[in-house]
């Protein structure tokens, strides 16, 4: 029986110290180095102890995915394939993790999408996978660009969804997720999405920990649920579900199991609080005027709040780290004073305003907007342009070059 | 802070999960008792009131305990067979302690033996055939304590107890985390020194029904 206390301070095969994580996280020395999201992946995932990555190229996350497999020949990684599909990939993620592996993958847009069904069936199985999502375009005419939609969907899959901005976040974030979802009362997949292109293919400086240093391994006997077994739910559900028994007790029996998913994310909120210092970050929300935002669109509402103050506006922010578990409370605090809340997007239905409107009190004072979508930037010159609107002043209008 | 508090049912036709009514799990050192953090200290002595109240006091060991798949295991087992030792010392006359295991989990239709066996799918049954009115969950993966706890609450009068190896059960009205065999030997050994101070509800129970 594995324990992980006992292997902390010694070495793996690479000669990389199992090292506690709330340490290596946070007291270890840390380099910048000037990388790309998709290289920041791969640099993360050196330091992750993980068993088995399932690869399968989609823009714009093959470049990690590839670089991952160098991982692999390089010994950092346990197994390493490509699978015939997303859906294959996230199914035979299943199985990795169904067998006590911790388990890594990658996807993007109508990737998401087409492995959908996964996702659910991972929540429910308490399979604690961590996929990263770039997420880009899903619909039709294609599109490979940034492009936030498909987030949307994976709001209500059970599984923990997070939204990095920077490639630190996701640096940091990919390591300190599997210390949220592997929590024996939490033990739920990590979605870790981040804006395609902007993070992964843009270099930044990010401040890595020592590479000499690991998180110490996955014990899956600290699992919820036992590990393969084929006569015991949740595999035996899969082939034998409750769904095909038509009496009440199997009805009140999923309805339990779907329950215990949801408390198991409200029971990572703690764990998620101590690990990435809280559901939100705020800057200046005594301000009449608040940008609440997610991803990289929190970036250009920062720029956004530079912008502003040169013209003496004052505008505070609420940066959204996490989307599930989906900090309520701390948005109502944080909005509590707001008089107008505006909440920039890069997607076309506006789903973060929706769920920010479906929390707070007087939600007429949320903006849905400005929104971009199919791979447009958002200039932050947009962002000013709609405050200042809302606060009544004259603005020039950005769309067009006549005027 | 929630007003929500986790008590014996019947609740609700289906009653919420109590970590989506804002009851949080217990840290290291401590316990909760309806969904309230306390001291472990107390938890003991309330574990050992309830058992020594109840008319058919049970424990429901899992699989975790169930088999010798590791030293710890046997030793626990070797516990949890002490207290129910204890249990059938130290209870009245009218009262009869149980000891139901949880062998695993699989669904069984039409319906499991509610004498020889608890199942998490359908956990009511055994409760009410053997009008079971204080239990303990032990040895049981977190997840299908989980569901035999809501399912409990929802549609028995059953006061739940978890004696959890990881970080505690919200859906029970009393749990310990970090479960060990020192543990279990403690609330033991509560069970003992209250001896004759609690009168059991032996008129009154409603028999988890």
């Amino acid at each position: 029986m594995a324990d992980t206390h006992s292997v902390i301070g010694t070495k793996n095969k690479k000669g990389q110290t199992f090292t506690d994580t709330w340490k290596m996280m946070n007291e270890a020395p840390r380099t910048p180095s000037f990388y790309t999201g998709s290289e920041v992946i791969k640099e993360a995932l050196r330091r992750a102890s993980c068993d088995v990555m399932i690869a399968y190229p989609i823009t714009p996350q093959s470049e990690a995915a590839a670089l991952i497999g160098e991982l692999f020949a390089e010994g950092y990684i346990g197994d390493y394939f490509r699978g015939e599909s997303e859906f294959a990939v996230m199914s035979q993620c299943a199985g990795a993790a169904f067998g006590g592996a911790r388990v890594f993958t990658t996807t993007a847009g109508p990737g998401t999408m087409r492995a959908m069904e996964n996702f659910p069936m991972w929540s429910g199985a308490r399979l604690p996978i961590q996929m990263i999502v770039t997420c880009r375009g899903i619909n039709s005419p294609l599109s490979i660009q940034p492009d936030t939609l498909e987030i949307a969907y994976l709001l209500n899959t059970g599984m923990l969804v997070w939204h990095a901005e920077t490639a630190q976040d996701f640096f940091d974030w990919i390591l300190k997720g599997y210390m949220v979802s592997e929590e024996p009362d939490v033990h739920l997949p990590l979605a870790l999405c981040c804006d395609g292109f902007f993070v992964t293919h843009t270099k930044d400086v990010v401040n890595l920990t020592p590479a000499d240093m690991c998180l110490p391994p996955y014990d899956p006997y600290r699992s919820p649920v036992p590990c393969m077994d084929m006569e015991c739910p949740p595999v035996r559900m899969m082939r034998d579900p409750f769904v095909m028994k038509s009496n009440y007790i199997s009805y009140a029996t999923h309805a339990s199991w779907q329950q215990e998913v949801w408390a198991a994310v409200e029971r990572s909120r703690k764990h998620t609080i101590k690990w990435i210092n809280g559901l939100i970050e705020t800057e200046n929300t005594d301000a009449e005027v608040l940008i609440v935002s997610s991803g990289t669109a929190v970036s250009q509402g920062r720029e956004a709040i530079r912008l502003l103050e040169d013209e003496g506006i004052r505008c505070g922010l609420v940066k959204i780290k996490s989307l599930r578990p989906w900090p309520g409370e701390e948005i109502r605090e944080a909005t509590k004073n707001a008089k107008h809340i505006i909440v920039p997007e890069f997607n076309v239905t506006g789903w973060l305003a929706k769920e920010i409107k479906a929390t707070i009190p007087n939600s007429d004072r949320v903006n849905a907007g400005p929104r971009v979508c199919g791979g447009m930037t958002m200039p932050p010159e947009i962002i000013v342009s709609e405050i200042k609107n809302l606060l009544g002043m004259r603005t020039m209008s950005l769309a067009g070059r006549g005027s | 802070m929630t007003q929500y508090r986790v008590l014996p049912g019947p609740e609700h036709f289906l009653p919420p999960s109590a970590a989506s009514m804002g009851i949080c799990l217990p840290n290291p050192g401590e316990a909760h008792i309806n969904g309230v953090i306390v001291p472990e200290e107390k938890a003991y002595e309330e574990a050992a009131k309830q058992f020594l109240m109840a008319k058919v006091p049970t424990l429901f060991p899992g699989p975790l305990v169930l088999w010798a798949w590791n030293e710890k295991a046997a030793k626990k087992a070797t516990a949890i067979r002490h207290l129910y030792n204890t249990l059938k010392e130290c209870v009245q006359p009218g009262q009869t302690p149980m000891l139901i295991p949880m062998p695993d989990y699989r669904p069984k239709y039409p319906k499991i033996n509610p004498e020889v066996e608890i199942n998490p799918n359908h956990p009511n049954l055994t409760i009410w055939h053997n009008k079971i009115d204080c239990c303990m969950f032990i040895g049981v993966h977190c997840h299908q304590a989980n569901l035999s706890l809501k399912i409990i609450r929802g549609g028995t009068s059953c006061y739940t107890i978890a004696m959890c190896a990881q970080a505690g059960h919200e859906d029970a009205m009393l749990s310990f985390r970090d479960a060990s065999v020192e543990k279990i030997m403690r609330l033991a050994d509560t069970v003992k020194r209250l001896k004759g101070t609690v009168t059991p509800r032996l008129t009154s129970a409603k028999n988890g029904a």
